[in-house]
């Protein structure tokens, strides 16, 4: 009786105000978030929209009447890096072929030994676990060094292998432990029926935890493909000129000095480097949400 | 020759001994059940007889042949889980296939065997469905429909029927009978319900820490209890337990101001123990008016429990309570006096000290 009027007859749900504190506070928090993150994204985009002219005569949060591409095809085609201009698409490809192989293989690495050490228990496999656990804690600026060494002794110094060896080896520590918690979480009695159905150890990786791990696949998958896209530092020591990666070659745009500063070409190239994990979260952040909640929790 | 033989088996993880130097001998065809309470140790002897568990000491014969050492697949064995374990990717018809398809088997076979087991258990129009799609019974059905397609010699249960409403459990209980019935295949099956040991068990193991306390038909278990344990574990309503002595010369055992008069009992010799146990089943006990002396034990009703077709009344006799099944138009009013007539050729005495049936 206390908050209802006497003529509402108490039945089924009970209604709520709209506006509650909690609500209050939530939505104030996001929208601070997302100010915080699409203000700078929406100068960028007007910017690089706009002529040479425009930007040095007008203000810069107001979007420009006459619109242009020709910042994106010049950013894209033959922006110039100091020696050449040839625009962030030579940039664009050398990442492609770094992010491509060093994800497959991180995670085929990575999911089968994770899939070992949660299934396949073998002697120090605990200990093997712990050091795992240890070394992602570890700041990879102390092996940059010694792997420079490695490289070169291997020869590979300054290639794209040597930069895909590097971005897989960084990427092992984290995904198998993404993995082993993840195939740790299954049903034992799964793999057990597995076992009894004779079923080996590829065979259940394969046919049988491999169609349940979608999710931690697609995670592993985000995880690698924007850490090595977003990676500057071993794409300057390991990848050698030729093969620099996407962001590499923007730094390089944007700070060769050949004239005036063309703003919106820079703009423009930021948002095309920018634009393959931006993409990648697009699509896949339900899937992302469910396998970090699926395999990240338990232990 | 043997179905099933374990010998010596014992299991430890790291230092903790799970199973201890345990024997057990398993009949053709027998349906043996391991019963006991949660954490004694029956899945592990199960998993240790599948081969997803490395006994770290004993052997395992199935069927004559030595298989400690074999994987899970070559010991001709199928296995259901309590939690069904499909392959939550695949039909019901891949997952009773995926075994039979590992070991290579051609094609027909393959559907010939899955065609007679989804007949058995009646699971033919489910055959193209996902387990995400099936119920609980359905699941387990199936479960036990990929066991069946290996044609194997033994069948290894996990608490198959834990996870299912009542109503369900006692349905499959029965299909499992049937079943076994039918295949005449052994099957040694672990639970803690002792209903379901009870009905489906042609010997039941009662399990505790490791140990096999007894091992024999239902009825012995029942009625002929090996030690306290087996005796507190077996029945519901459990068994009254009176302390108290035999004297005489084993003649009668007393407690309080109640003598009673062991001339009938079925056991060993019973001797003067000054600490003995009875043990009274509910369903073991009437209710007189009158006392009968050396066959009856006074009491004073309590409350009454009705259970439908019975009713289970609570009594105290000597300041103990106790338990007396009745038919439920005998119920008796709170407060009354009564007589409990004891009937001692199925009453259990046991030693107080070592716990263990005279
Ligand atoms: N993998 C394991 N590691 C260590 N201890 C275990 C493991 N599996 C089971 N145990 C212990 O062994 C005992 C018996 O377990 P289990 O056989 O599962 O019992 P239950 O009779 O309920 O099936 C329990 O005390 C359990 O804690
Ligand atoms: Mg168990």
């Amino acid at each position: 009786m206390s908050n209802t009027s006497p003529s509402v007859v108490p039945s089924g749900a009970k209604p709520k105000p709209f506006i509650t504190p909690q609500r209050v506070l939530v939505y104030t928090v996001l929208t601070i978030c997302a100010v915080f993150f699409l203000f700078p994204l929406y100068i960028m985009i007007i910017t690089s929209l706009k002529n040479i002219q425009e930007i040095q005569s007008g203000n810069i949060f107001i979007p420009t009447m006459t619109p242009t591409l020709d910042a994106w095809e010049k950013a894209w085609n033959s922006a110039c890096t100091g020696l050449y201009c040839e625009g962030v698409k030579v940039g664009f490809w050398n990442s492609i072929k770094i992010t491509v192989p060093s994800t497959i293989v991180s995670i085929i690495v990575a999911s089968l030994t994770g899939y070992s050490m949660a299934n396949w228990p073998f002697k120090f496999s605990e200990v093997f676990f712990t050091i795992l656990l240890l070394s992602s804690f570890i700041p990879y600026v102390v092996m940059i060094y010694p792997l420079v060494i490695i490289t070169r002794e291997l020869g590979i110094y300054s290639t794209l292998p040597a930069v895909v060896l590097v971005h897989t080896i960084f990427g092992l520590p984290l995904l198998t432990l993404l993995f082993r918690n993840y195939f740790a979480s299954l049903p034992q009695e799964l793999f057990k029926a597995a076992r009894v159905d004779g079923a080996g150890y590829w065979q259940i990786f394969f046919q049988v935890f491999a169609p349940m791990s979608v999710p931690i696949f697609t995670v592993a998958v985000i995880l690698q493909v924007t850490g090595i896209w977003n990676d500057f530092l071993f794409g300057v020591i390991y990848a050698g000129p030729t093969n620099y990666p996407m962001t590499v070659q923007l730094n390089n745009i944007v700070n060769s000095a050949q004239g005036g500063k063309a703003y919106n070409v820079d703009m423009a190239a930021t948002i095309l480097t920018g634009l393959v994990p931006l993409a990648i979260y697009f699509f896949s952040g339900k899937y992302f949400v469910r396998g970090i909640a699926a395999g990240a929790v338990k232990g | 020759m043997h179905s099933v033989s374990v010998k010596n088996l014992t299991l430890k993880f790291g230092s903790a001994e799970v199973l201890k130097n345990l024997n057990l001998d398993v009949e053709e065809g027998e349906f043996i059940v391991l019963l006991g309470p949660s954490g004694c140790g029956k899945s592990t002897l199960l998993n240790c007889l599948a081969g997803l568990l490395e006994l770290s000491e004993g052997q395992i014969h199935i069927k004559g042949k030595n298989v400690t050492w074999a994987e899970p697949s070559e010991r001709g064995i199928g296995m259901v889980f309590q939690s069904y374990a499909l392959y939550p990717q695949m039909t019901v018809r891949g997952n009773m296939s995926f075994g039979l398809k590992i070991a290579g088997l051609p094609k027909a076979e393959i559907a010939k065997r899955v065609e007679r087991a989804s007949e058995i258990l009646q699971i033919g129009p489910l055959l193209d469905r996902k387990p995400g799609a099936l119920s609980g019974g359905q699941r387990q059905r199936v479960a036990i429909g990929r066991a069946l397609v290996r044609e194997v010699d033994v069948f290894l249960f996990d608490e198959p029927l834990s996870n299912l409403d009542a109503k369900l459990r006692s349905e499959l209980r029965v299909e499992l009978k049937r079943l076994h019935n039918r295949l005449k295949n052994t099957m040694i099956y672990v639970t803690h319900d002792q209903i379901e040991a009870l009905t489906l068990a042609d010997r039941i193991a009662i399990m505790r820490g490791g140990i096999i306390q007894q091992l024999d038909a239902p009825q012995t278990i029942y009625n002929r209890p090996a030690n306290l344990f087996v005796a507190g574990f077996i029945g519901s309503p459990a068994m009254n337990f009176i302390k108290g002595a035999t004297v005489d010369g084993g003649k009668r055992f007393t407690f309080g101001d109640v003598s009673l008069d062991l001339a009938g009992y079925e056991g060993g010799a019973i001797l003067d123990r000054p600490k003995a146990i009875i043990g009274l089943r509910p369903e073991h006990l009437t209710m007189v008016d009158a006392a009968i002396p050396g066959h009856t034990i006074p009491a004073v009703v309590e409350i009454d429990e009705p259970m439908g077709a019975d009713s289970l009344v609570w009594l105290l006799a000597e300041g103990r309570q106790m338990s007396v099944r009745v038919p439920v138009e005998h119920r008796p009013a709170p407060g009354k006096l009564v007589h409990l007539r004891v009937d001692i050729a199925k009453a259990s005495l046991f030693d107080e000290t070592n716990e263990l049936r005279i």
